[in-house]
């Protein structure tokens, strides 16, 4: 019992099925799953497909937050990868032509995969603070992406690009799925090949790790390509719901609740030791809760406030000083004692 | 006699003893000095492009139009010098404007009204100080709770706009006092003042000492035996207050609260800051720095409307000469640290 | 402004005045551990007291003691007679004992002025007056006769004015007893001088100050009395004039006991074999200045030398760490350009820091992570090791070196410091590499593990490695290695054979006063 209560996992998990169960004593109808239309239909699966788009953007900023950097300006690529690819169907003449919409996904995957390389190329080149150098971004294309809209909110009728976020396979959305593939892929590259643990020991120790060879530049600099990617693909699923580009509005604090689902999942903003598997809890989580939300008939716009509950208290939770005030509380004060051992440092002279 | 002067020797010249006298007293204003002249350089193409950019009613319209952001950027000002972050600001100013409107339109004064969403915003800015201060939560994600929770405050007020009718309000902005061409309004002299009143603090008293300190290195200001917490606190809380204040203009402004005002506009702040020759790294800066990023951010506005381009150039270009600004100072830190 | 007025005091006189600051039977326990154990430690007003001791020796704990760092555990601490008990470093300012630390502890973004007075600053009508701070700062300063402009910023000035300014900062309030760690190490001649120059004006007005510093010629020079430390406890107190420098560094190193193998010396011609590696004048400023030695495969070169005389300066410069600012390292005739520790490592040199936790452990992996690391980094992200592999090799290190506790999924920072050592070894062990530079590997490790990776080193150069050892204590180098390199002030002085040294040659070339024209 206590090795499942001290897995990292535990908590993340448990205050998930929490909420679920809470949601379902008070209405039942939360967890009812039916058939509709040949694909499953219910409160849960809407859940999972509107999760798409911040799974993958939280999946992206785990491995970056890995590294002990933050990607701030994933909302602004969000918007300008809808907006290219919006561009493209809607000046063509055949919105429905497969063919266009390949094209407009693949412009818009490219151009997000550049911006992603720009950020990594300020952080692990330049050496700039990692929340200086996406804070451009996040500042600048937010215009970038009203431009090429230009300023207007370009709408489409294609079924192809709509079937990406409001369509279904084997009974399933497609927006999730596809979202769970890309984790799927992205978890199996970081723990079969290296990646993985060369990006934790980066994080935890960059001055060691260049001292055993680790190639610290490239695995910071391809950890922000990989965030600006799926931040693409997070601004197309997210155009295709909508059917707009509305650059002022994509992606609006996305990156915000990416944080919060990365830090509710367990990983440390200090970075190192990842996991992808609570980043998903997370994502759930934060999901669940806007729903519950929404439910509760409060209005979208004002699930901020339990959003800002939620993040103190899963701060405090994480905080070394509520910690100690907590140890303090069950033992007796009892003579000050130093701080901590003399790292190997402290004692030499 | 030792060598260890740092006074001019004999056998220097004159002016490169002064030059150097002079990069060691103020060397840390030198970004500030370019960002002056960057504005003057957007003052001069923009009045040969256009001919008719500098006069007395569009500089007027500087001040006015950009008031708001102004007393927003001296708050920020504050917390970034001692290597905070406040990422509130926007939606504390948005949740007091709205919840002002609110006030007002229930029927009470504008004498408790005010006062009352100043206490407001202050409030958010004492519970992120808190959170900075007593439980080891780093600014970044300390504001981030308070922007959620500022933002959905602001909508449970309302979910739609409020209309200002209160006269002392509208006064506020309706108001014109004419100094020659130029004129100004109460919310352009109360942006004014707010600079004077921050840049006083920050220069000649020891709360402002102790700000730049904590800066410079927390460690050693601790050493030294000044009060880090209470120091921290208050500059979250003036921070707040700020926003509650540009929140009072941005409503006199426009005549109405609107719970989706302010979204993005910390990042403007810490733009306008950052250009007006504050580090993000803490412990340099000034407020009359601040002053000059915003009127750049400002200048540039008026540009590309005059130009009759889209708007979001502005944010395009704010964005580039951010980042131009950052490389230079990575660049001088760099080779600082190379010579040490 | 001004300080406790001393009988006057000049160098020497001391017996017939008490001591103004006094610790009796101080000990400070770390865990179960004693940093320093029943030291009695005394300092006279208007004295240059100098604190000596080689690394874990307690020095900077009992720096911390007295400074309000860290409380004591047992004995006491009395001031002008009467008993204190800091428990900040605020405690001990307003006791009137100051320090002025090697990382200088003030606002490199704020003026002299401000530095000097702040949380003092004069004020008129709530506001700083900044003519009166700047008046005030300039009276100081001119004091102790220094010429700088207080309305300078402090990041203008050079480490050695930024130091002085940390002093007037000090005299400007009470000032009683100065604590200056490590003050000369990042300044040249002129400076040391000035900075001495001020020392004696400070005596002169009865402050009592300690000099930290393990440059023996500048003890030597500034210092009354010297007090030895070793291994956590008291070896003595003794006045300078009446301490040969060698015996100095004698009480200092002591001698210590080690069941070692008894190694079979390498007889190196060295005329004959071609060095595995090579470094002809080999400069990087200020730490090692035209070094110049050769490494032999299968031979053991030792590094012996005090604290900061360049060991890990020489080491960092050899194995690509540092950038040279100076000379060449060749292999076979082809010269080298190490960029970064990958290009060394992928040519078989591997370096082993001194500090283990900040620059060698990744503390949250696990033994089996942190050993197959280099390896790993090595063959790069994509050809990733099986793990059935990882833990193969990883257990055969942990077996071979005697790691322990043998449990490979532990997270390597929980494991003690000889246990952390080997992992480190063990990593870089795994490359297989031909040149390996061990900095301070034994130190802070039991005397056990001590002599398992002295005998490992043995037997690794046994095999063919050619190992570099790096080490503060003689024994160990003497009988660890084939050849011993002595290092003084950043260069080499001698390299011999160890069958030709004892204990005793390499303390006197080590502790040999300088000829002075030798430096710069």
């Amino acid at each position: 019992m206590k090795t499942i209560v001290k897995h990292r996992l535990f908590w993340p998990s448990a205050a998930l099925v929490a909420l679920i169960a809470i949601n379902a004593a008070v209405r039942p109808n939360f967890v009812k799953i039916t058939m509709l239309d040949g694909h499953l239909y219910g409160n849960l699966i809407d859940i999972l497909r509107q999760s798409a788009p911040l799974m993958l953007v939280s999946l992206g900023m785990t491995i970056v937050i890995a590294t002990r950097g933050i990607d701030l300006s994933v909302g602004a690529i969000m918007a300008v990868s809808g907006a290219v690819a919006l561009q493209i169907i809607a000046g063509s003449s055949e919105p429905d032509n497969l063919g266009v919409v390949a094209w407009a996904v693949f412009a818009a995957l490219a151009v997000s995969l550049v911006l992603g390389a720009w950020n990594g190329f300020l952080v692990s080149v330049v050496g700039i603070q990692p929340i200086i150098a996406t804070l451009v971004l996040m500042l600048a294309g937010r215009g970038v992406a009203l431009l090429i809209t230009g300023g207007k909110i370009t709408t489409v009728n294609s079924s192809p690009y709509k079937y990406l976020s409001t369509g279904y396979l084997l009974l399933l959305p497609f927006a999730f799925l596809l979202a769970m593939a890309i984790v799927a892929i992205v978890g199996a590259v970081e723990r079969r090949s290296a990646l993985g643990v060369l990006t934790e020991a980066v994080g935890i120790n960059p001055e060691a790790s260049r001292l055993a060879g680790v190639r610290s530049r490239g695995i910071v600099w391809s950890a922000y390509v990989g965030s600006g990617v799926l931040a693409g693909i997070a601004g197309i699923l997210y155009s295709s719901n909508i059917k707009a580009a509305d650059a002022n509005n994509a992606g609006q604090l996305i990156e915000l609740y990416a944080i919060l689902a990365v830090v509710m999942g367990g990983t440390s903003l200090m970075g190192g030791k990842f996991t992808i598997a609570g980043t998903v809890i997370g994502v759930l989580f934060i999901q669940t809760l806007d729903s519950t939300i929404l439910f509760l008939g409060i209005s979208p716009d004002q699930s901020p406030v339990f959003f800002a509950i939620v993040v103190i208290i899963v701060v405090l939770i994480q905080s070394p000083s509520m910690h100690r005030w907590v140890r303090g509380l069950k033992h007796s004060p009892d003579k000050q004692s130093p701080v901590d051992a003399p790292s190997d440092a402290e004692v030499a002279a | 006699m030792t060598t260890l002067e740092t006074a001019p020797a004999n056998t220097r010249t004159s002016f490169a003893s002064r030059y150097h006298t002079f990069m060691s007293r103020h060397g840390s204003l030198m970004p500030t000095f370019a960002a002056v002249a960057i504005l003057l350089v957007i003052f001069a193409g923009a009045q040969i492009k256009f001919g008719n950019f500098i006069t007395p009613g569009n500089i007027s319209a500087l001040l006015l139009d950009n008031a708001a952001l102004l007393i927003m950027a001296v708050g920020m000002t504050f917390v970034i010098i001692t290597a905070g972050i406040d990422l509130s600001v926007g939606s504390v100013m948005a949740f007091t404007g709205i919840w002002l409107a609110q006030m007002l339109q229930s029927g009470v004064n504008a004498a408790f009204a005010i006062p009352i969403m100043l206490v407001g915003g202050a409030l958010v800015g004492l519970l992120i100080g808190l959170l900075v201060q007593y439980f080891d939560v780093q600014p970044f994600i300390a504001s981030l709770a308070g922007l959620f929770l500022a933002r959905g405050l602001a909508y449970i007020v309302s979910t739609r706009s409020i209309r200002v009718e209160d006269p002392t309000v509208l006064w506020l902005q309706s108001a014109r006092i004419h100094i020659g061409q130029f004129y100004i309004t109460p919310t352009g002299i109360l942006a004014l003042l707010v600079v004077a009143v921050g840049a006083f603090v920050m220069q000649f008293t020891r709360f402002g000492r102790t700000i730049y300190a904590i800066g410079g290195n927390e460690q050693s200001a601790r050493l030294m035996g000044l009060n880090i917490a209470r120091t921290k606190i208050a500059v979250y809380v003036i921070s707040g207050f700020c926003a509650a204040l540009s929140g009072l203009v941005l409503t006199a402004y426009s005549g109405a609260g609107y719970p989706r005002n302010g979204i993005g506009w910390e990042l403007d702040a810490i733009a306008a800051v950052v250009i007006g020759g504050t580090l993000l790294m803490g412990g340099r800066g000034y407020v009359l720095g601040s002053m000059v990023g915003v009127l750049v951010f400002g200048t540039i506005q008026t540009v590309i409307s005059f130009m009759g381009a889209e708007q979001s150039w502005t944010r395009i270009i704010v964005g580039l000469l951010l980042l131009l600004f950052i490389v230079v100072q990575r660049a001088i830190v760099a080779r600082a640290e190379r010579r040490r | 402004m001004l300080v406790v007025p001393g009988p006057g005091l000049d160098n020497g006189h001391v017996d017939q005045a008490l001591p103004l600051l006094e610790l009796t039977g101080a000990t400070v326990l770390f865990g179960a551990d004693a940093a320093i154990d029943n030291v009695d430690f005394r300092m006279f007003p208007g004295e240059v007291h100098s604190l000596m001791g080689e690394n874990g020796a307690g020095k900077s704990t009992l720096i911390k003691a007295i400074t309000g760092v860290l409380p004591l555990n047992a004995g006491t601490l009395t001031l002008a007679g009467e008993p204190m008990h800091l428990h900040s470093p605020i405690d001990a300012l307003h006791a009137g004992i100051s320090t002025v630390y090697q990382e200088i502890e003030l606002l490199p973004n704020l003026t002299v002025a401000e530095n000097i007075s702040l949380g003092r600053e004069p004020r008129r009508l709530g506001m700083i007056d900044s003519k009166a701070m700047r008046r005030q700062a300039h009276a100081v300063l001119s004091e102790l006769g220094l010429h700088i402009d207080p309305a300078s910023l402090l990041a203008s000035h050079s480490v050695a004015v930024q130091q002085l300014v940390a002093i007037a900062r000090a005299i400007s309030a009470d000032l009683r007893v100065l604590v200056l760690d490590e003050p000369t190490s990042s300044l040249d001649v002129d400076e040391v001088a000035e900075l001495f120059r001020v020392i004696r004006e400070l005596k002169q007005r009865g402050v009592a100050i300690l000099f930290v510093s393990h440059f023996l010629d500048q003890v030597y020079e500034i210092c009354d009395r010297v007090t030895v430390l070793r291994d956590g406890k008291l070896v003595g107190e003794y006045l300078t004039r009446e301490l040969l420098r060698i015996d100095l560094v004698h009480k200092m190193l002591g001698h210590k006991e080690a069941e070692l193998k008894e190694r079979h010396r390498t007889t190196t011609s060295d005329t004959d074999e071609q060095p595995l590696l090579s470094a002809r004048d080999v400069t990087i400023v200020p730490g090692i200045r035209d070094a110049s030695v050769d490494l032999f495969e299968g031979s053991v070169l030792g590094v012996a030398g005090l604290l900061g005389a360049g060991r890990t300066e020489l080491a960092r410069a050899i194995t690509g760490i540092d950038r040279l600012h100076a000379g060449v390292l060749l292999i076979g005739d082809k010269e080298q350009h190490f960029s970064n520790p990958r290009k060394a490592l992928a040519k078989g040199i591997a370096y082993s820091s001194e500090n283990r936790r900040t620059e060698g452990i990744v503390a949250e992996l696990s033994v089996l992570e942190n050993i197959a690391l280099a390896v790993q980094a090595d063959r790069g992200i994509w050809r990733r090791m099986k793990p059935a592999r990882q833990r193969e090799l990883a257990a055969s290190w942990v077996e071979a070196l005697g790691i322990r506790p043998a449990d490979l999924d532990r997270p390597a920072g929980t494991l003690s410091g000889g246990n952390q050592q080997k992992v480190l070894l063990a990593r870089l062990l795994a490359l297989a590499p031909r040149l390996l530079v061990l900095d301070e590997p034994t130190r802070g490790i039991d005397i056990g593990a001590k002599v398992e990776i002295q005998n490992l080193v043995g037997e690794l150069s046994e095999n063919g490695l050619s190992v570099v050892f790096i080490s503060a204590e003689l024994e160990e180098v003497l009988r660890v290695s084939d050849r011993v390199a002595v290092l003084r002030d950043g260069r080499i002085v001698e390299t011999l054979p160890s069958a030709d040294m004892t204990v005793d040659s390499v303390l006197a070339l080590v502790a040999r006063p300088n000829q002075d024209e030798a430096r710069a």
